[in-house]
């Protein structure tokens, strides 16, 4: 492509044909239809924030059990439902939809100068489904019938023979909605950053929190498939007498956790990555100046990866595996420790040769330092397995990991929310209930958690709804649960915050932290065709790097809503493309969708007659209506195209 | 094995931080370790843990001495640093914390590794022999011989000599559960359809305590065990004690309580050797008295606890696989009396 | 941002609306897709071998299953490629008499292919819920049934559209397509049937 010099002065009507051809459909059937990177994001986001709600309000019910021996407040059999829901919950509908899905959907196209994600049907698609798996789990809770065999449900327990009834099919079905949507979000995303990134951005120049989201949707389909596999195996032998896990006929209850695990581990870099990505994004930013090893972060990134499927094992110490696999995945397991360790050091020289401001995003990411660190350390004892043979399975556990998850997905998340709200909805976040909310949380999350790790070394085991108190585990508990109250302080406070800055805050303009990722060249909220002109770029941080006089990018189409196709190494242009409009059909399919996977719980049939439904309404999506662009352009030019 | 650790300890609202060595109240403890295989582990864990918190403290260092030197109050934003200078000196600094990072683990990982091969080659030509099998929700313990008549059976409460290799052959009869005595040895989980070798070793008399580790159901919390360490003398009594079967009751009330524990639900499902009860679904009865708790260790093994029990397990272990017996309360005490004998 | 300041700008109007192959971001989609389905046909064939590590007798009834069916799908399965192939040539012609031609030849093998399978279902000499060695061969055979139907059901609305003035411009890249995921049905029907039929054999 070459540059031609005319100078442009855009028309007050080139922007109304450009909004009229992007218009977002109103009413509540518009709700239904919208297919919009932003609207869809957001709903992503709000969504797994109120699961996030609803899981936080099940773990303060089991602290409550658990401050006191032998307290009564829940029976075995509803704690065990809860602790099932609070983890199947904060893992599946809210770390991965929040972390990878709300971020993601919401960020790349802007990240990338594009004014819509590709296939915003499927992303669409996606967020109904995700929705669906949610409520279905939840429901299942609320009339008697939760989930009760754990976040993992291990065969033989989640098996035919020790919980008939449906609780375990609910959490099963569950799972595939929740990676059908994760699925088709990894393919919209991936596709994005690959195909429609601004000429410019070649690879070298992805910003990190593009080269973090694109190797996670790539885990995403490689470790989904795996726990689709693994559920719908459990699925077939409570509902069609497959034999699996049965060891009187050959089935092996081994067989579950590797498959589970070689989605599990994954899971957890899932939804750490795009948490350091978060870091990576703000460190800059708040250390103005351009981030410090952009290589090696990225061949960080990129390893933690490829190596995070190759510790699955690590979760299974416990089981008398031979020693030599045992020291294989121990290594596997420390090896992963270094790229995060240059992670951290690289985030250490950004700040030393930089210059800080500690604005509210930034707190958060100290917060961040501190919480993962200790997550991570402890991370480096459960990899080494004469330790992990003791404190696998108990408090202890329970303290690492939410060092790690809090650690590295709720405070990064914390710290992204601050830094994009006023992107998001134009106004700023008032700084001093921030701050409060921090303090609140961190706090009472270090009193909860931290407690665990001593529990655990004295011996109390994950999972269990009570305690006598020859233990003397009571003292302890009881810190840990005084925790809770200060964390849901916190987050009560940052609810104040959010909803008074919808309704007063002070407004953002564009660019209010001056950052130098494309989501800061356009309005905020962005306008439905996001950027008015389509950058280009010519650095790694595009607004810092670019020319006095960097050019814009013209000639896609205003009349209808077109994207522009780059290649995926060097990103030049290569074709345009239309973005599909509004449409009814991906919420229609994805109840049809919804109707059989849930009739496939009650019987094998479901899967057979729910599928012509999803036939019917997926031709309905699919069938062309109309000309394709490229007829139009056509007639339009009136020249030859095609024969 | 010293080591110190900050734990939180007192009564129930008065929580105080207090610096112990090696410890707390408590029977859980896994730093507190009473045989080698323990004991080997608390050595890496302490190790680990000191490593560990070097690093910590100077990666924390490392951020407040950058966040310290280049904070600045302004509250608009700030151009852009272009520091090329900065970075050649931060490839230094990067580079050796990368190099430092690789080499702690490498440490870590051979120590790992070394200690692992001593955990596990702890074993023995000529061991002491227990099968453990884990049900939902009580541990069967079985001595194995050659001859079925010097076969000892009992549940939740395991008896070895002190200072001798052991080996558990563990299994599952239903679900998986995982077996955790934190002062004796890591755990392992039970799986249904393996069997393995799991050795343990315990070098102080005493009794120490563990607990199912891996979740198993309804009362997973209420699946506890004990071990009894006691000298090679001590241990051969007991041993000799357990191989006979029940005796007759002398006095009138624990011979009517036998026959109500024939003519109920109870022979159902236990064995009382020298009976007729022989059913294997639950524990083993035969030596019940010797026993210092009921139901996996969720009752001391009392006159009163043993009555609610019988009565109502529902209500003290809900979902347990025992049902509520509504006995009449002399054939209660009767029951109870006779149960009292089983020594 | 200043909309109204004078800027050189990258003028993108010439490019073409329409691009065959490797540049299609669809083409790209259904990489990832066969990606996610590769995994599935992986993880079930891992399960598979695990599987046979944990019992003696594989088959457990030593009967494996009937290799004639097998092999004739195979067989038939190969030959296919040539519709398919046929599809991918004539896709940017735009010619949609050939198109169709393809096309329905190409329905017409998976119409076969789906005839043979239902032979080789009943010749599998076990059943999903005797044992673990029935319970994976029929859900590698099972998923791969899913594709055949999911590819034969593409196909055909494929097909109508090709009956239609609107197959052309992107609809003919989706025919490409179409014939890119047959190579998937294929290729993992073939891997599918060494593990049925041979693994029963010889391992």
């Amino acid at each position: 492509m070459a540059l031609s010099e005319p100078i442009v002065i855009p028309q007050a009507s080139d922007l109304e044909r450009l909004a009229r051809a992007w218009a977002q459909p109103r009413g509540f059937w518009g709700w239904f239809m919208n297919v919009h990177h932003t609207a869809i994001g957001v709903r992503f986001m709000v969504t797994s924030f109120i699961f996030l709600l609803l899981g936080g309000i099940l773990a303060a019910l089991m602290r409550w059990q658990l401050a006191r021996p032998e307290h009564g407040v829940l029976g075995p059999d509803l704690y065990n439902q809860i602790f099932t829901i609070h983890g199947s919950t904060m893992i599946f509908l809210f770390a991965v939809p929040m972390m990878f899905q709300g971020f993601g959907v919401y960020l790349v196209p802007l990240l990338c100068g594009t004014r819509n994600i590709a296939f915003p049907r499927l992303n669409a698609f996606s967020y109904y489904i995700y929705v669906v798996g949610g409520l279905l789990l939840w429901v299942g809770l609320l009339v008697k019938t939760g989930a009760d065999a754990g976040w993992f449900s291990y065969v033989p327990l989640s098996g035919p023979e020790f919980t008939p009834g449906k609780r375990s099919d609910f959490w099963a079905q569950m799972i595939t909605f929740t990676e059908v949507s994760a699925l088709g979000v990894a393919i919209s995303i991936a596709a994005t950053i690959l195909r429609h990134r601004a000429p410019g951005m070649t690879l070298n120049r992805m910003p990190v929190i593009l080269w973090e989201k694109l190797t996670v949707a790539i885990m995403v389909i490689f470790a989904m498939p795996a726990v689709m596999v693994v559920s719908s195996m459990l699925l077939m032998d409570r509902t069609i007498n497959t034999q699996f896990f049965n060891p009187a006929v050959g089935g092996d209850v081994l067989l579950y956790q590797h498959l589970f695990w070689f989605f599990g581990h994954p899971e957890v870099y899932i939804i750490f990555l795009p948490g350091t990505a978060i870091i990576s994004t703000l460190v800059p930013v708040f250390s103005r100046r351009h981030i410090y090893g952009y290589i090696p972060i990225v061949c960080s990134v990129v390893a933690t990866g490829f190596l995070g499927f190759g510790v699955w094992v690590h979760h299974m110490f416990a089981t008398g595996l031979p020693q030599i696999s045992e020291s294989f995945f121990t290594a596997a397991s420390l090896m992963i420790v270094i790229p995060t360790a240059t992670q951290f050091f690289c985030w250490i020289a950004t700040i030393w040769h930089g210059r800080l401001q500690l604005r509210l995003p930034m707190l958060w990411v100290f917060g961040f330092f501190f919480v993962f660190l200790i997550g991570g350390l402890s991370g480096v004892m459960l990899a080494s397995v004469p330790v992990d043979w003791q404190v696998h399975d108990s408090f202890f556990v329970v303290a690492h990991f939410h060092y790690v998850l809090i650690g590295g997905a709720l405070f990064p998340m914390f710290a992204g929310l601050y830094h994009w709200i006023p992107k998001i909805t134009g106004r700023m976040m008032n700084e001093g209930l921030g701050k409060v909310h921090f303090w609140l949380f961190f706090i009472g999350f270090n009193m909860t958690f931290f407690t665990m790790h001593f529990l655990g070394l004295r011996g109390m085991p994950r999972r269990v709804y009570t305690y006598t108190p020859e233990m003397h585990w009571g003292a302890l508990n009881t810190l840990a649960t005084t925790g809770v109250g200060f964390m849901a302080a916190g987050i009560i406070v940052f609810l104040v915050n959010f909803f008074d800055n919808k309704a007063s805050g002070r407004l953002a303009g564009p660019n209010p932290w001056s950052g130098g990722s494309l989501e800061w060249a356009t309005a905020s909220p962005p306008p439905p065709y996001n950027f008015a002109e389509l950058p280009t770029v010519n650095g790694r941080e595009a607004l810092w790097d670019a020319e006095p006089n960097q050019p814009i990018v013209r000639g896609l189409r205003e009349d209808i809503p077109e994207v522009l196709v780059t290649h995926s190494l060097d990103s030049d242009p290569e074709y345009r493309e239309e973005s599909p409009g509004p449409s009814i059909w991906p919420f229609l399919t994805s109840i049809a969708v919804s109707i059989a996977f849930i009739w496939s719980i009650f019987s094998p049939w479901g899967i057979a007659y729910g599928a012509i439904p999803v036939v019917i309404t997926l031709i309905a999506w699919l069938w062309p209506r109309g000309h394709s662009p490229a007829r139009r352009e056509l007639e339009r030019r009136e020249e030859p195209w095609t024969r | 094995m010293t080591g110190a650790a900050f734990f939180i300890t007192s009564d129930q609202f008065h929580c105080g931080v207090s610096l112990l060595v090696g410890g707390g109240p408590g029977r859980h403890r896994m730093l507190d370790p009473a045989g080698p295989q323990a004991g080997n582990i608390e050595w890496l864990y302490w190790v680990i843990f000191w490593i560990l918190l070097v690093v910590f403290v100077l990666t924390i260092a490392g951020f407040a001495r950058a966040a310290a030197r280049t904070r600045t109050s302004a509250t608009e934003m700030l151009p852009i640093v272009k520091d090329p200078e900065g970075d050649r000196r931060a490839h230094w600094a990067v580079g050796s914390a990368v190099a430092v990072t690789v080499l702690t683990l490498f440490a870590i990982l051979v120590m790992s590794v070394i200690t692992g091969k001593k955990v596990e080659g702890l074993t023995s030509q000529n061991p002491i022999t227990i099968q453990v099998i884990g049900h939902q929700w009580w541990w069967e313990v079985i001595y194995p011989n050659a001859q079925a008549d010097q076969t000892v059976t009992t549940a939740n409460e395991i008896h070895v000599p002190v200072g001798k290799p052991i080996v558990l052959l563990t299994n599952s009869a239903d679900v998986i559960h995982s077996f955790w005595a934190p002062s004796i040895n890591g755990k392992r989980d039970l799986l249904p359809g393996y069997s393995s070798a799991f050795w343990i070793q315990i070098d102080q008399p005493g009794v120490y305590h563990g607990q199912c580790a891996e979740f198993c159901g309804l009362q997973h919390a209420h699946m506890g065990f004990s071990i009894v360490a006691e000298s090679a003398s001590a241990f051969a009594q007991w041993q000799e004690r357990q191989l006979k079967p029940a005796p007759d009751p002398a006095d009138p009330e624990p011979r009517r309580g036998r026959q109500v524990f024939l003519t109920h639900a109870c022979l159902m499902c236990h064995t009382i050797r020298g009976t007729g009860a022989g059913s294997r679904f639950g524990p083993d009865l035969t030596h019940l008295a010797s026993r210092s708790m009921i139901a996996a260790e969720t009752l001391p093994n009392t006159r009163g606890a043993l009555a609610g029990w019988i009565v109502d397990p529902q209500r003290i272990k809900p979902g347990n696989q025992m049902t509520p017996n509504p006995l009449e309360p002399d054939d209660l005490e009767a029951l109870v009396s006779y149960l009292g004998t089983l020594n | 941002m200043d909309a109204l300041r004078e800027r050189p700008v990258l003028d993108v109007s010439g490019l073409p609306t329409v691009a065959f192959g490797r540049s299609n971001t669809t083409w790209l989609a259904n990489v990832f897709y066969m990606m996610i389905e590769g995994t599935m046909f992986a993880l079930l064939i891992a399960s598979y071998f695990y599987l046979r590590t944990r019992t003696s007798n594989w088959p457990p009834a030593n009967l494996p299953p009937t290799l004639s069916w097998g092999v004739i799908n195979g067989i038939v399965f190969l030959v296919s490629l040539v519709p398919a192939r046929y599809a991918q040539k004539v896709a940017p012609t735009g010619d949609r008499a050939k198109i169709r031609f393809a096309l329905m030849g190409l329905a017409a093998f998976a119409v076969l292919n789906m005839v043979l399978r239902g032979f080789e279902l009943a010749n599998l000499n076990c059943r999903w819920y005797e044992s673990a060695y029935g319970s994976a061969v029929w859900s590698i055979m099972g998923l791969h049934c899913g594709h055949l139907i999911t590819e034969f059901v593409e196909t055909v609305v494929i097909l109508a559209v090709a009956f239609t003035d609107k197959m052309e411009g992107t609809r003919l890249v989706d025919v490409a397509i179409n014939s890119d995921y047959w190579y998937f049905v294929v290729a993992s029907a073939l891997v599918s049937d060494f593990v049925v039929y041979g693994a029963a054999r010889f391992l």
